[in-house]
């Protein structure tokens, strides 16, 4: 069964004329825009420069501190919002008179657009753990979101606030649809709790696993919203990640054609890192 | 059975105290919403002595949330922060219902090299970031003259597209062909065939896609920054974060605007969450 072309267009072409205005042609305008002295406008052709952006990219400290925190904020969110995840889901399908309650908890903040969860969290942080600090004398609970440290720790707390009850709706799924006879199998053959975890439950919902890996690292990777509210980079730059880099370049410091190849590298950065990911993932799948 | 009893209880005492943890923000947000700036100075962790409404007034009319100016209009309704987010979020939504269901219908229907190579675009272009296209995509809509309401809902039909697409072609590829080719015979043309055979066959992924969508275009904030960032077109991201940036240490003021931002998802999710989990778990299966 196949149809005419002038059917394929009209059925398909609205959507391709959108998606190629909003993102093939400004990608394609964008990577030409990163060889050149580009003024943020498309009034005039700007003076093509060569490799020039892409040479400064190496030397400015600012994007290289913005990776590195990048970097090491990804793995730690990763790891932390995986693990809680799939901790909530363990703990819902228990059935447990709460777990129903307790999953649309979980959830709930999810639904809350990062900006104004980063706003919401900065006055936790700032407020209401210094009222804490004061009660108890803590020493932990005071100056938050006043270095580099809390307020890595800060947006890492923030991304498991939102993102690991999405994560637990995601594994619950996958926990269920474990056959009852298999774990039964293994109750008869005497395995303990770990090796039920082990050889039955991980192998199962490791597809899961592949998917909330995608998600937490590309989340991670390119967070901006929470980035902005709660710490906007500071202080001292100190908390930048590498999308509001891009964006402050352009925006702050007016400089179009740098942060055009900064936002190339990115999308290459991006790009290969969710492929090796999910590579690597459904190569594990298979194994287990 | 003692210890499977203990350790049940064990569960339930978890279970209670991360659901307080993960319900503590909202506490917080919502008592100190109520509060005169002086009690809050005082403490961030009571509950307010009187629930004091004036906060939600200032906060009401400083984030233009139902209307835009000091008293109530019908003009001043159609520019505020409510209504802009709700416009855009609903009509984007439904163009790309429509729009990705459309595509993909035809790009399983069709086998050539070109419906191959369009699906493998679409796919491809779910590992474009944002920020990728972000400076000349602002340039070039600048130059269009699509900076502004409809320009937006345009382009939230080209972001939407790919992910869409990919869950409605995953869904598609299911319905066998001779439930088409019965209605074909009978003379209906694909047009016909689309809108009342398979349309309403594709009500699950029409949840999931209108659902996943929604929340993403209702939350989002850099895009209308760039685009609709003028009086009157502002939506509640982008009106908060006016409103954040000159009241950030009137934390009584703040909350207040920050509950009221709050409310309408929570509101939808307390609706349809059953729809939202359901959505977000066939979303993530594919």
């Amino acid at each position: 069964m196949n149809y005419n072309k002038k059917t394929f267009c009209l059925f398909a072409g609205p959507i391709i004329i959108a998606f190629l205005m909003v993102l093939v042609i400004p990608l394609l305008i964008g990577v030409y825009y990163s060889f050149t002295e580009w003024n943020g406008r498309m009034d005039q052709v700007p003076n093509f420069i060569g490799l020039s952006n892409y040479i400064a990219i190496i030397k400015d400290e600012g994007f290289r501190n913005a990776f590195i925190f990048t970097a090491k904020f990804t793995v730690v969110s990763v790891i932390v919002i995986n693990a809680i995840g799939f901790s909530l889901a363990l703990l819902v399908t228990k059935k447990l008179k709460i777990s129903n309650f307790m999953r649309t908890i979980f959830f709930m903040p999810n639904l809350i657009g990062g900006l104004i969860l980063g706003f919401i969290w900065q006055f936790i942080f700032m407020g209401v753990f210094q009222t804490i600090g004061e009660i108890t004398g803590w020493t932990f609970f005071q100056g938050w979101l006043a270095d580099a440290n809390t307020g890595f720790w800060g947006l890492v707390i923030i991304m498991v606030w939102q993102m690991s009850g999405y994560l637990m709706v995601i594994y619950i799924a996958a926990l269920q649809n474990i056959p009852k006879s298999l774990l039964e199998a293994a109750d008869i053959d005497g395995a303990n709790g770990w090796a039920k975890t082990r050889h039955i439950i991980f192998p199962m919902v490791a597809p899961a696993f592949t998917i909330s890996m995608f998600l937490t690292l590309a989340n991670s990777f390119k967070l901006f919203d929470q980035n902005l509210s709660l710490t906007n980079g500071g202080p001292g730059g100190s908390t930048e990640m590498l999308a509001l880099n891009i964006y402050k370049t352009a925006y702050t410091f007016t400089n179009y054609g740098a942060a055009q190849a900064k936002a190339v590298v990115f999308f290459l950065l991006v790009a290969s890192i969710t492929m090796v990911q999910v590579y690597i993932n459904k190569k594990k799948e298979v194994e287990m | 059975m003692k210890s499977k009893q203990n350790s049940r209880i064990l569960l339930y005492i978890i279970g209670i105290f991360t659901s307080f943890l993960f319900i503590s923000p909202f506490y917080i947000l919502i008592v100190n919403a109520f509060k005169t700036k002086r009690e809050l100075f005082g403490s961030t962790l009571t509950l307010p002595k009187e629930w004091m409404l004036d906060n939600f007034k200032v906060a009401l009319h400083k984030l233009s949330f139902l209307w835009v100016g000091k008293s109530f209009s019908i003009e001043g309704v159609f520019g505020s922060a409510l209504f802009n987010s709700m416009f855009i979020t609903i009509t984007s939504t439904i163009l790309i219902i429509i729009f990705s269901s459309m595509a993909a219908w035809i790009l399983v229907r069709t086998k050539s090299r070109m419906s191959t190579i369009v699906f493998y675009m679409f796919i491809a272009a779910m590992l474009v970031p944002f920020q990728a296209v972000m400076l000349p995509l602002v340039a070039f809509m600048g130059r269009l003259g699509l900076q502004n309401r409809f320009g937006i809902i345009f382009m939230y039909l080209g972001f939407g597209s790919s992910f869409s697409i990919f869950l409605y072609h995953g869904f598609i590829k299911s319905i066998p062909v001779s439930l088409e080719e019965a209605a074909r015979i009978d003379g209906c043309g694909p047009w016909k065939v689309f809108w009342k055979i398979i349309f309403p066959t594709l009500k699950p992924i029409h949840v999931t896609v209108s659902i996943l969508n929604t929340i993403w275009i209702w939350n989002d904030f850099l895009l209308p920054q760039l685009m609709i960032n003028k009086k009157g077109t502002q939506t509640i991201p982008l009106k908060m974060y006016l409103f954040f940036g000159g009241y950030s240490k009137q934390w009584h003021l703040a909350m207040a605007g920050l509950l009221i931002a709050v409310i309408p998802i929570i509101i939808f999710y307390f609706f349809a969450q059953k729809h939202i989990i359901e959505g977000v778990t066939a979303g993530s299966e594919k």
